[in-house]
């Protein structure tokens, strides 16, 4: 006979706020520089550190879905016409891989504010600012790509290469928006001193996913175009 | 118990009407919005059944009023053949996605998982909402489109290529009939995919204190992996639609291969692949048949456990099984193209795999069935749709061992066989869990006690029905009658129409029972007799919250878990039962390890 009452689990009295939460450590808030915990204890839902692998997941899934759509495609029909892909791509790679870094150089920074260090209390969102640019370029860069092949007749429509070129660029560059979107509401919060140590890790997180995922697009479309 | 007063809100307590009822963040609402629309769909899915049992048994018979919906389908009542399958698609597609996707997984997962794993919430109420909203936007697009046009496609919910993108050449409804389909479609998997990421953070990152995930309810499992099935196939399923809308309004050229010629035209597209279309939707279609299924096997297990008043012979094996059949559900889809030109290896490939499925399927009904022997089942509605679900998933399974096989499915594909086949497993046997788990947590989701009674009869009508409907059709198929045919002039089909005739005489009979359900529903919401927080002596944190659970689910304080989810069987100071937020030691020899 065995008694069923086991004791809860040990919490690690260092996780604060106590929120009974079984999560993992990304309940921390940023620690306002005028120490004043208002604003960090705002209304806001418990922190969640899978959600983003969610959302990586369903992305990486999409992208397989369309991967395998090109491979049979291309597989079972003789009107594939390869063209060469605007070289202008290669210049927004490296501008999405800079912007990686400054991004991680960001990262580093304001972790290192919330560790409690002051030097960088002034330059933290400076980073941040350069990252947003350095993606919006990228976007920018993308849409000449479009230009130059259209000016060249090659539309969606023109053949299976150009849809689908046209197909995984513009899904890629959406989510690159959406990582945009995720960078401003970053800053914002930074502003207000109200930002989750755990927020801007998922949003670094989705960044660099991006970054991986072109890597990924280039060399399919420059393998299979 | 401890105070948590000082953080208890995700968002504060909605104030105006819109935020309470219409733009609601909690979770709460939004599962009794999810149930609403899986109630309305329903009601359209099973109206629209009606109309084609009536038009197959008895031909030229005029369904006064249909003429109203489409003068040209259905001149003086009578459909035509295209308006049949435009019905017939309409009926699968909004029973697939708007009912057995919606009512089990994100109506009763949205109201019960985070109450289940002691949250107050999901984690982003936002969107939360916006599945909702999302998922609805879907259901106005696909219903516009009876209205619209032609009328609605005529291509099946599976949508073969290269029919759904050949435009209106194909036939009524496949111009703009198909892309709202596949706009429909393709909102509804955004509402899903934001569902799933409320629900996996939800189980994993939202329990309370001593919820381990080992100490879950069989529910919260169910939802949880099924969740994660949805995540992968929707992903997938979302893009093939953009596919399709793609070859509707861009010009492109993904499905529709060259030279095709049909109904005396050459069609423009070159070059594009048919079974392309296929291995997309498939590679979905087939989990899609364990989205709807896996959260009934959780509801149903969570049901009867706390009617047989002990656990189930084995938690740990249900959850693993669950687990199984999730990930064996993506390396069998192609058992639905053994007849579509594949390489018949890789039928075999596909068909190991459908075999290994069963066995999965088995242990869950072998675990059922030995830890039913010998209980003193209580019997109220909500058990019999619980055993109503196990009888239905075994006759709708056993059916399966047949169709795995590439041999004989060659003879059985696109016959009533099929047809019966996945009505009962799929969905008779999922609806049953609907049932089973609205009976079950009506008292806590509207704090009013269901009519036992009506529950019953409309059990006994749901259940004879059932049969009387879907066993025929297994005759009907081994007799070769084909499917999707709206009407049965060869000489070998004409003996069979008193079958048919038979099948939509019961279809009415069992169609009409579900009036008495939804009577049920809305009286007991409003007259009902009140009902205590734990009306069924059951274990989990649900039947701890207050009846109706106030916003945020517990007024302020959290619970602490200390037992395993069932805890039945034993002696405690309130009867044969602990509850999992009960500090209470007791003696049992019922443990989890």
């Amino acid at each position: 006979m065995a008694t069923t009452v086991h004791e809860p689990p040990q919490i690690d009295p260092r996780r604060l706020p106590e929120q009974g939460h079984s999560g993992n450590g990304g309940w921390r808030n940023l620690v306002p520089a005028d120490g004043d915990l208002r604003v960090a204890l705002d209304h806001s839902p418990p922190a969640s550190s899978s959600a983003i692998y969610v959302v990586l997941y369903a992305i990486t899934m999409m992208f397989a879905a369309f991967t395998s759509a090109l491979i049979v495609r291309k597989g079972s029909s003789l009107d594939w016409q390869s063209f060469t892909l605007p070289s202008i791509l290669y210049f927004n790679t490296l501008l999405l891989l800079a912007s990686s870094v400054t991004l991680e150089v960001s990262r580093r920074r304001v972790a290192a504010f919330m560790g409690g260090l002051k030097g960088h209390a002034e330059s933290r969102a400076r980073w941040l600012y350069i990252t947003l640019c350095l993606g919006l370029l990228f976007v920018a860069g993308q849409y000449i790509a479009w230009s130059q092949l259209s000016a060249q007749g090659l539309y969606l429509a023109t053949n299976p290469s150009s849809s689908f070129f046209y197909l995984l660029t513009a899904t890629h560059a959406l989510h690159v928006l959406g990582g945009l979107g995720g960078l401003i509401y970053v800053i914002r919060k930074l502003s207000k001193s109200a930002l989750r140590r755990n927020t801007l890790d998922a949003t670094a997180r989705y960044w660099h996913f991006m970054d991986v995922l072109w890597l990924y697009l280039i060399l399919l479309l420059w393998i299979k175009l | 118990m401890h105070d948590v007063a000082a953080h208890a809100a995700h968002h504060g307590p909605p104030t105006s009407f819109i935020r309470k009822h219409v733009f609601s963040l909690d979770h709460k609402v939004i599962g009794k919005q999810y149930y609403g629309l899986a109630l309305v769909a329903a009601l359209v899915g099973m109206a629209l059944s009606w109309f084609m049992r009536i038009h197959l048994a008895w031909n030229s018979a005029a369904i006064p009023g249909l003429q109203l919906l489409s003068k040209n389908g259905a001149p003086g009542g009578v459909m035509t053949p295209e308006y049949y399958l435009q019905l017939m698609t309409m009926h699968g597609t909004i029973m697939v996605f708007f009912v057995l996707t919606t009512a089990p997984f994100a109506a009763f997962g949205n109201f019960f998982l985070p109450i289940q794993v002691g949250a107050e919430d999901m984690p982003f109420p936002h969107f939360n909402m916006m599945s909702f909203w999302v998922t609805f936007a879907g259901f106005v697009v696909l219903m516009a489109s009876f209205f619209t046009g032609d009328g609605p496609t005529l291509g099946g919910w599976t949508q073969y290529a290269p029919l759904n993108a050949v435009g209106p050449v194909g036939g009524p409804g496949q111009g703009l009939g198909v892309v709202l389909w596949a706009a429909s479609i393709a909102l509804f998997c955004v509402g899903q995919l934001l569902g799933a990421l409320n629900f996996i953070p939800t189980t994993l990152d939202l329990r309370v204190k001593g919820m381990s995930l080992m100490r879950l309810p069989l529910s919260a499992w169910g939802w949880f992996i099924t969740s994660c099935m949805g995540l992968t196939a929707f992903a997938v399923l979302m893009p093939a639609c953009i596919l399709v809308i793609l070859d509707h309004v861009a010009g492109t050229s993904f499905f529709v291969a060259s030279n095709l010629v049909m109904n005396d035209q050459l069609l423009p597209h070159s070059g594009g692949s048919t079974l392309l279309w296929q291995h997309l939707f498939w590679f979905f279609g087939h989990p899609e048949v364990y989205i709807a299924i896996v959260p009934g096997i959780g509801i149903v297990s969570h049901i009867l456990i706390t009617n047989m008043r002990k656990p189930m012979l084995s938690q740990r094996v249900l959850i693993y099984s669950m687990g199984a059949l999730a990930v064996l559900s993506y390396m069998v889809y192609g058992h639905h193209m053994f007849v579509s030109g594949m390489n018949p290896f890789s039928s075999l490939a596909f068909s190991f795999p459908t075999l290994v499925i069963t066995i999965p399927s088995t242990i869950v009904v072998l675990v059922w069935t030995f830890s039913l022997y010998g209980s003193k089942l209580r019997i109220n509605s909500a058990s019999l749709f619980a055993l109503g679900f196990i009888s239905m998933f075994v006759s709708g399974g056993v059916s399966g061992f047949f169709l795995a096989q590439p041999s004989i499915d060659i003879m059985l594909h696109a016959t009533y066989f099929v047809v019966g086949h996945f009505h009962l497993v799929m969905g008779v046997a999922a609806m049953f869990g609907i049932f089973g788990a609205t009976y079950f947590w009506f008292p806590k989701m509207a704090g009013r006690m269901m009519n036992e009674t009506l529950g019953k009869i409309h059990f006994w009508f749901s259940f004879a029905g059932a049969y009387c409907i879907f066993m025929p059709f297994h005759y009907l198929g081994m007799a070769g009658n084909v499917r999707r045919y709206s009407t049965f002039v060869d000489d070998f089909l004409q003996p069979l129409i008193p079958v048919h005739q038979f099948i939509t005489v019961a279809a009415l009979i069992t169609g009409a029972a579900q009036l008495i359900f939804v009577y049920n529903l809305i009286h007991s919401r409003f007259w009902g007799k009140p009902a205590p927080d734990n009306p069924w002596e059951a274990t989990s944190l649900e039947w701890s919250a207050a009846t109706p659970p106030p916003w945020d689910n517990w007024g302020g304080k959290h619970p602490v878990v200390y037992h395993d989810p069932y805890q039945y069987g034993v002696q405690s100071s309130v009867g044969d039962y602990v509850m999992q937020a009960s500090p209470e030691q007791v003696k049992t020899e019922h443990e989890e390890k």
